[in-house]
């Protein structure tokens, strides 16, 4: 067996593993039933006692008593209050795992901590099965694995999970799994059926040491965008239930994921780690470009829809940072930048031709 | 005053320089912004109480305006108008990258196309109101940078704010008692090692006094050096554009160029390029090679071009060789070869009805598909009488129900499909005609034939003969200067490193208090610090029964979610304070 058969088998695979982790998280989903009446903010209050006090409340063990003769509040003392309760809240959402989220420590949850666990296990196997198919791949065309659209998109699904099981280190993330495997799934099944190329060779444009450079940040940054983005439509969700106390649909999934600011936060951070990324990404290619076409930009559809994605993550993080635009609106701007990532990344090739038409469609 | 309230949620050009301070707000901070335009107005207003005309004085008009274009919120809207308006560009065919694409579209609608001509949307990135959103964006973005860099420069220079009164309720906040007169030193020296800014309290006298420092000023550094290294990249863009210039040439195998003006097929010159004094270089064509891909979903896909140039940077210079590929370009000085573009070239030799030879050269044919079945033309005014010949070129031929045609672009099995016509091709009376069209109306049809290399046609009504002699290539290169790419490339790196200043580093603050413990306070047992007495390690302050000190720890983050908190504890065990259990 080739390596190449290899590879496809690995993709297999991991495609069957990360179907199984969707079911498992999809499980845990449903089987997490919280309580009725807990909103989801007071939930992740009473969870997370210990992150409080690692905030702003790491003085009460060790402050003396004489400072209790500062009673008296003087207008710096509320300032101060002010302070706390804003540590405290950051320091609860710098956890990033929510109240009635399939992590909390709450024994109703049991059920579908399992099956999250699960699901999460079944993550780490898939995305090692797809790193081996990718690696099989590049051996056997020697050549960074990523020369063509079929290529790429393995790459993508790969860094969609990457991104999530790097954050899953750090932070409960298990909320997010859901999401995340389908869009991996989905990544490889467009991948496997409608791009699939069986050539190791590469048109003469991809001759060039910037492959690995340029394609390798813009993958990185895509599986982030997409982390990011799934984030920012569950901080949609859990705001729209925060708001409407009549949203059925939205209260219910609100109840099992973080509250609406930790998402926010997520969503930010995830945003602003990538922005800097595809920056980079964005200007590796110009510097390619000028090696290969005689000009570093020209309005190629592909650079024209790359800048307009940068044009509009550059917008959601001022609007992160202005009145009025803070919050919702600022996520829909978000949003809108990952559509124009994914128009840059499938309707280009799809549609528009172009110089990067090339990568075998 | 203490510090100002967190700086949560900010984003990159939005981390407020500290509000502490009489620095004027920055504009996009919303209400501070509004309240000064609110203030405008009415003295404005105030002025011109009985004019009939706006209510603003033309310099309030100015500075209303001035606050309007500078605001986060216009640099939004103008962000977002950019965006959409780059859409057309990339739907629309562009004549800056296909010029033929535009002339098809417009011949394809032709009510609709000229509309559209007429507003630019086939040179989107040139048009008046693309230039327009975007160096209103500019405008808006200086106006913001520049009051930003002076606030900026005043906040690193001006002292951090001294130590709030209650140090308790800020992050990671520590107290604790020890006997070593010494520690507020200790802190100072502990922190500035580790590159925080330190400003002493006034308040001290001997080891009682406070410190506050300060780290992460590079964070709005970061942002500042981001904005203005996008307005480098449109510097360079634009040097690029007024004072570069760019060509395309067609050179066949064996044929040459020199880089003067009229050998280009086309060029573009910047407005204020000097195109007289184009670098003297010039180079032959020597072969070309391409390969294709034989196997496989991918049959036809092509994999290598490469072309051998042997080249003279200047007149008189030796000849050197050098293959030039995709991603290789030849650098000369001051310009460099690009290989964009390669196809087929027959070699033709045509004798007349008189035997006279009229035309032995190849013949440049234009690829229609990815498997080159190329079309040309070849026109021989000087043979008698005129003769015309239109030619479908296939490299792997076949015929079949539609037509002669190519099943591979390799040059596997050459055929080329000619039709000959007579009679007055046109070209006598000045007119000029396009070298890859034969306009045969008015012209004879003398007959159809299929060539392969070497093979000869005898034409109808002993018109003469034409020869495929054999089958040569061609290939394209763009030829381009563009002395605003340093400059553009500078400000890119730049872009990012301040990019990365302002998004990953993180402002914050901490301070120091040490003061007298009442006196009841007792050493609590088992204490880090040393108790021992007589022994005071820091000169100075020699108290023979130990003073007990109070030493309180705290920080402040003023960026969004900072881990100050361990920076805090780290400071505080450096210190001998207490140690805190993890908290994560």
């Amino acid at each position: 067996m080739s390596l190449a058969q290899w590879s496809n088998l690995f993709v297999y695979a991991s495609m069957a593993m990360y179907a199984l982790a969707f079911i498992a998280f999809a499980v845990s989903f449903a089987a997490t039933r919280p309580s009725p009446d807990a909103a989801p903010v007071e939930g992740a209050v009473a969870s997370e006692p210990a992150a409080v006090s690692a905030g702003a409340g790491a003085t009460a063990g060790a402050v003396t008593t004489a400072d209790a003769a500062a009673r008296a509040r003087a207008e710096a003392r509320a300032r101060s209050a002010q302070l706390e309760a804003e540590m405290a809240a950051e320091a609860r959402r710098s956890r990033w795992g929510g109240g009635g989220a399939p992590g909390g420590s709450d024994e109703a949850l049991a059920p579908g901590r399992r099956a999250a666990n699960i699901g999460m296990s079944l993550t780490w196997l898939a995305t090692g099965l797809l790193l081996a198919g990718l690696v099989a791949r590049g051996l056997w065309s020697g050549r960074a694995p990523w020369g063509n659209m079929y290529e790429y998109s393995l790459a993508s699904a790969l860094a969609i999970s990457g991104v999530f099981l790097a954050f899953s280190l750090r932070r409960d993330v298990r909320w997010l799994g859901l999401l995340v495997s389908a869009a991996s799934l989905i990544t490889l099944g467009i991948a496997v059926l409608l791009l699939y190329n069986d050539s190791p060779q590469l048109v003469p444009a991809l001759h060039s040491y910037w492959l690995i450079i340029h394609v390798s940040a813009a993958i990185i940054s895509g599986g982030a965008f997409t982390v990011g983005a799934a984030a920012t439509v569950l901080y949609l969700i859990a705001d729209r239930a925060e708001r409407v106390p009549g949203a059925r649909i939205s209260r219910s999934i609100a109840a099992r994921i973080p509250d609406a600011t930790t998402l926010d936060t997520l969503a930010y951070r995830t945003n602003a780690f990538v922005f800097p990324l595809w920056t980079f990404a964005v200007i590796a290619g110009a510097i390619w470009a000028e090696d290969a076409w005689g000009r570093y930009w020209g309005w190629d559809p592909k650079e024209t829809w790359a800048f307009i994605t940068w044009l509009v993550y550059a917008g959601y993080l001022h609007a992160r940072a202005t009145a009025g635009w803070r919050g919702r609106k600022a996520a829909v701007i978000g949003l809108i930048g990952f559509a124009s990532f994914l128009i840059n990344y499938f309707g280009v090739n799809l549609f528009a031709g172009g110089l990067h038409s090339y990568a075998g469609l | 005053m203490t510090a100002g309230p967190l700086d949560r949620a900010r984003g990159p050009l939005t981390d407020v320089p500290d509000d502490g301070s009489p620095i004027a707000p920055p504009p996009d901070s919303g209400l501070p912004e509004d309240a000064a335009l609110g203030a405008d107005w009415g003295s404005a207003r105030r002025r011109r109480t009985t004019g009939m005309g706006p209510r603003l004085g033309p310099i309030g008009w100015l500075r209303w305006g001035w606050r309007q274009l500078t605001s986060m919120r216009t640099a939004l809207a103008l962000l977002f108008l950019l965006a959409v308006a780059s859409i057309p560009g990339s739907v629309l065919p562009q004549r800056g990258t296909d010029p033929i694409a535009v002339v098809d579209w417009i011949d394809g609608r032709p009510e609709l196309g000229a509309t559209l001509d007429r507003l630019g949307f086939f040179d989107v990135f040139v048009a008046p109101w693309f230039s327009a959103i975007y160096l209103l964006l500019f405008i808006s973005l200086i106006g913001c940078v520049l009051p930003r860099i002076a606030a900026h420069w005043r906040a690193m220079r001006q002292p951090t704010p001294p130590a709030p009164r209650r140090l308790d309720r800020l992050a990671g906040a520590t107290t604790w008692h020890t006997d070593d007169a010494g520690v507020l030193e200790a802190a100072s020296t502990v922190l500035r090692a580790q590159r925080w800014r330190v400003t002493p309290g006034r308040d001290g006298e001997g080891a009682v006094g406070s410190l506050a420092a300060e780290k992460g000023f590079a964070r709005e550094t970061g942002n500042l050096l981001f904005h203005i290294a996008l307005v480098l990249i449109l510097v360079g863009v634009g040097l690029g554009a007024v004072f570069g210039w760019k060509g395309t040439v067609i050179v066949r195998e064996g044929n040459g160029f020199a880089n003067t003006l009229t050998q280009y097929d086309s060029f573009s010159p910047g407005r204020l390029a000097s195109t007289e004094a184009l670098p003297p270089f010039a180079f032959t064509m020597t072969d070309f090679d391409a390969t294709f891909e034989r196997e496989g979903s991918q049959r036809g896909a092509p994999r290598s071009f490469s072309a051998q140039l042997a080249y003279t940077p200047e007149p008189g210079a030796p000849v050197q060789s050098r293959v030039v590929t995709v991603n290789e370009p030849l650098r000369l000085d001051g310009a460099k070869v690009f290989l964009v573009g390669h196809g087929y070239a027959p070699h033709l030799r045509l004798t007349d009805a008189s035997g006279r030879v009229v035309f032995d050269d190849t013949v440049v044919f234009l690829p229609q598909d990815g498997t080159f079945t190329s079309t040309g033309v070849l026109k021989a005014p000087d043979a008698s009488p005129q003769l015309g010949f239109t030619a479908i070129l296939a490299p792997t031929a076949i015929i079949d129900e539609l037509g002669p045609r190519s099943v591979f672009p390799a040059p596997d099995n050459p055929g080329l499909f000619v039709s000959a016509f007579t009679g007055d091709l046109g070209l006598d009376d000045g007119v000029p005609s396009n070298v890859f069209q034969l306009e045969t109306e008015d012209l004879e049809q003398l007959g159809l034939e299929g060539l392969a290399p070497g093979q000869s046609w005898e034409l109808p009504d002993g018109a003469g003969t034409l020869e495929f002699v054999a089958l040569e290539r061609w290939a394209s290169f763009t030829i381009a200067h563009d002395p605003g790419k340093a400059l553009a490339l500078a400000g890119s790196i730049a872009a990012i490193l301040g990019l990365m200043l302002s998004l990953f580093v993180k402002r914050r603050r901490i301070w120091v208090r040490v003061d007298a413990a009442p006196s009841t306070q007792v050493l609590p047992h088992g204490a880090s610090a040393p108790v021992t007495t007589g022994e005071d390690p820091s000169d100075g302050s020699i108290s023979a029964p130990a003073t007990v000190y109070r030493v309180q720890v705290a920080g402040l983050s003023r960026t969004e979610a900072a881990d100050v908190v361990g920076e805090v504890q780290q400071l505080v065990v450096r210190l001998g304070g207490p140690v805190k259990e993890a908290s994560s």
